[in-house]
């Protein structure tokens, strides 16, 4: 295996359909096709027999990675004293007006080499690896130039304007490059034919326009207006990019099995949709101002869920279904030795409490931005209630998906009393006449009261992570965020500060609890960005706030993305890439900073009392 | 000629050519979506071309039926294996001499020869549609025979 790069030395690229992380050397090392869950044809980063596709000068080159300005267009700068050259990499994505008036690949890979100073040698080789490396393939060239690989799902076509030669099992080249000059290289993959093959030089040019155009256009509409702009719009279109419009459903992340622990097992398939990340998503989407992509999102929460309603199910693929179930792929070796490579995810089998909560709060979210229900949305909260009232007495295995004996979380009872605090909500409004508003408003009362008698350690007058324990858990941060109690309560300041101080980790890092971090777990950043929130919300100064954001803000990869945990000690990042939720973090804790700077309202559904 | 018998008949095996096309794509035998090639004629955008398409393709459907009914007709007689052979011809015809002149009526799509061009962008089918796949042809000629075998089983002269 080569050089290991590290996680958060990577870019990823996109169209909305799926994703590609390009390395900081010029090598896409992960490409799934056609979805983001289907299997890749390129996954270096999890095992050299994975397929990747190299570029890059040849000899000693100095590396750096940056997006064009407001895009998804990734740019990598190789440069020495006596040159410079660039690669640029997109998936081309098109406006739905384009899309009616063009003729437009499915699914494409662009990458274009350029000379900007000097003369390079360049080299490339594309060596794909269907099916995690198990679907045999047929290459053939064609007159054009260029090859088209053939699997028993589709072809590829790699063509470009410099020759291209068949070696090693893979399509090669090398060429010179001088100041000026431009490279256009190409990679399709089609399922059907006639595939759609855009000339690739003029093609090229007209795709990099079109997207960089599209995206530029997309982040502009982002209302944010604090001094963070930069990190929360990287923020925004990493989350679109997490995005699978034809459903409106967000993906946890991009990758599978990028580890949590470095050599561990802790490596799961994270392509799905977690219903827990529903209302951090819905929440923040609409406080950007996303109002389609968050109607949509609320809209595929409540529908596409259909077949497992009233009970939810953890996860979901883009179209509701369940995830296939979890295999390892033992012709990988993992990210660093780290196995087993999984695909498929088994998480989907446990109760976990909170997920009503999160959908409800979600659509609550949808409601107060103006949004309305339909009647099956509000037959299917008013049952979702009655579940709730039925089960949140039982022990479940928490948002941390502990795969041990289930017990009596604390974040997971607050959240069965988000759920009926929000149906109430809705019913004070109107628009859940059928709901029995006295037996939920009775349960919600048992559930807060349950919460404040078993789930308080005395001594320091703090919340705990189970009934009847004494130990922090910084899911306890949320409490506020769903309007259980104000971050400036006594017992909420002093939770926070219990939390901060034992699970603190260098760098404004938190970890999740005593628990996980004796198991070598890393630091985890949306938590951190929890914290961050709790305190902007009252739990203590603007100052304080701000201090903190900026300290985690120092922790974001070199192109401003963040994976699931960082490893306080090394610094570098830990688990899939790039996470949605931390990002849903970070967006949440601007936006929660810049309504405390303003004093004013930005998140239209936080209830008052919870606001400092 | 029976006229009622060419309705009902060439749309049943119109469809059953379809299907067997769609099966084959979906049995991996080729990748050829024949209302997708016939749909980009008239406009670009992928899932209008695919209705618009499958439109053309049932009158297409209809139109051929109309040669097999004929050619029934003057011999007579129908049956499975003359439809069948009907279709062996059709299908050959298909593949040597329409797939080939396609690039030159279709607006989108690239030629051999000179490549594609920013107008032109469909993958051309090449000998016997082969750059579909190479057991496109197969899938073509046993879609061709099962349609004629279709009408002449039931078609009544």
């Amino acid at each position: 295996m080569g050089a290991l790069i590290p996680i958060e030395r990577h870019g990823i690229i996109g169209d909305g359909r799926s994703a590609a992380l390009v390395a900081e050397d010029g090598t896409v090392d992960w490409l799934c096709w056609p979805r983001f869950d289907s299997q890749a044809c390129f996954a270096s980063l999890l095992g050299d027999g994975g397929g990747a596709w190299s570029l890059h000068p040849v000899g000693g080159w100095r590396a750096r990675q940056r997006y064009l300005t407001d895009t998804n267009v990734l740019r990598t700068t190789f440069s020495r004293p006596e040159g410079e050259v660039t690669v640029t990499d997109l998936m081309p994505v098109a406006s739905e007006e384009e899309e009616r008036r063009l003729l437009l690949p499915e699914h494409e890979l662009i990458r274009i080499v350029e000379c900007t100073r000097g003369e390079a040698e360049v080299e490339t080789r594309v060596r794909l690896a269907p099916g995690f490396g198990t679907q045999p393939t047929v290459h053939r060239q064609r007159s054009w130039g260029g090859y088209c690989v053939e699997t028993r799902t589709g072809a590829f076509f790699i063509r470009a304007d410099t020759p291209l030669h068949w070696d090693q099992g893979g399509v090669h080249a090398r060429f010179t490059v001088r100041a000026g000059e431009r490279i256009h290289l190409s990679l399709i993959w089609s399922p059907e034919g006639p595939a759609v093959l855009p000339p690739v030089r003029e093609g090229s040019e007209a795709a990099l326009e079109r997207t960089s155009q599209f995206w530029r256009s997309w982040v502009s509409a982002a209302q944010y207006a604090g001094p963070y702009q930069e990190a929360v719009r990287r923020s925004a279109l990493a989350l679109k990019l997490l995005q699978y419009p034809p459903s409106g459903a967000f993906l946890a992340a991009a990758t599978t099995s990028l580890p949590e622990r470095m050599g561990g097992s802790l490596n799961w398939d994270y392509r799905f949709c977690w219903l827990r990340d529903s209302a951090f998503t819905a929440r923040c989407l609409y406080g950007l101002g996303y109002r389609d992509e968050a109607d949509a999102f609320v809209y595929w929460l409540m529908h596409t869920t259909v077949l497992t309603q009233p009970r939810l199910a953890v996860l979901y693929d883009v179209y509701g279904n369940a995830p296939r179930p979890e295999r390892l792929l033992p012709q990988l070796e993992g990210y660093g030795g780290s196995s087993p490579v999984r695909v498929g995810n088994a998480a989907d089998g446990q109760l976990q409490l909170d997920l009503h909560g999160e959908v409800i709060d979600a659509v609550c979210a949808q409601v107060h931005s103006g949004g309305s229900l339909d009647g099956e949305s509000r037959r299917m909260l008013v049952e979702f209630g009655d579940l709730v009232m039925r089960q949140w007495q039982q022990p479940d295995a928490s948002l941390w998906e502990y795969r041990t004996a289930p017990q009596h979380h604390t974040h997971a009872k607050v959240l069965c009393w988000t759920a009926l605090d929000g149906l109430l909500r809705l019913h004070q409004r109107g628009l859940l006449p059928r709901l029995d508003a006295n037996a939920i408003g009775r349960a919600r009362e048992e559930i807060a009261a349950a919460v404040r008698s078993q789930a308080v350690d005395v001594r320091s007058d703090t919340y705990v992570s189970t009934f009847g324990g004494d130990a922090p858990d910084a899911a306890l941060l949320l409490l506020p965020w769903y309007g259980f109690e104000p971050a400036s309560s006594p017992r909420m300041r002093a939770t926070t500060a219990r939390v901060l101080r034992e699970l603190g980790a260098p760098g404004g890092l938190l970890y999740r609890n005593p628990v996980l971090r004796a198991e070598g777990d890393g630091a985890f950043l949306a938590c951190s960005f929890w914290g961050v929130e709790c305190l902007a919300d009252g739990g203590g100064t603007l100052e304080e706030a701000e201090r903190w954001f900026q300290r985690l803000l120092a922790h974001a990869s070199p192109l401003g993305l963040y994976a699931e945990e960082v490893d306080p000690g090394s610094g570098h990042a830990l688990g899939n890439f790039p996470q949605a939720f931390s990002h849903v973090g970070l967006i949440s804790a601007a936006l929660a900073i810049e309504e405390r700077r303003r004093q004013a309202p930005l998140r239209s559904w936080v209830q008052p009392e919870v606001r400092a | 000629m029976n006229w009622g018998s060419w309705l009902l008949w060439g749309f049943v095996a119109t469809l059953v050519l379809t299907l067997a096309l769609v099966a084959s794509q979906e049995l991996r035998l080729t990748r050829v979506n024949l209302p997708y090639v016939l749909g980009t004629m008239f406009t670009p955008h992928r899932a209008k071309a695919k209705v618009l398409g499958a439109l053309v393709h049932l009158l297409n459907g209809y139109g051929f039926s109309l040669l097999y009914v004929a050619t029934f007709e003057s011999w007579g007689a129908a049956g499975w294996w003359r439809g069948a052979a009907i279709g062996l011809v059709h299908s050959i015809g298909v593949l040597v001499l329409a797939m080939p002149l396609l690039p030159g009526i279709h607006p989108r799509m690239a030629t051999e020869h000179a490549g594609p061009t920013m107008h032109r962008q469909l993958e051309p089918p090449g000998f016997l549609a082969l750059h579909y796949g190479r057991r496109t042809p197969l899938s073509i000629v046993l879609a061709h025979l099962l349609f004629g075998a279709v009408l002449g089983l039931f078609y009544r002269v």
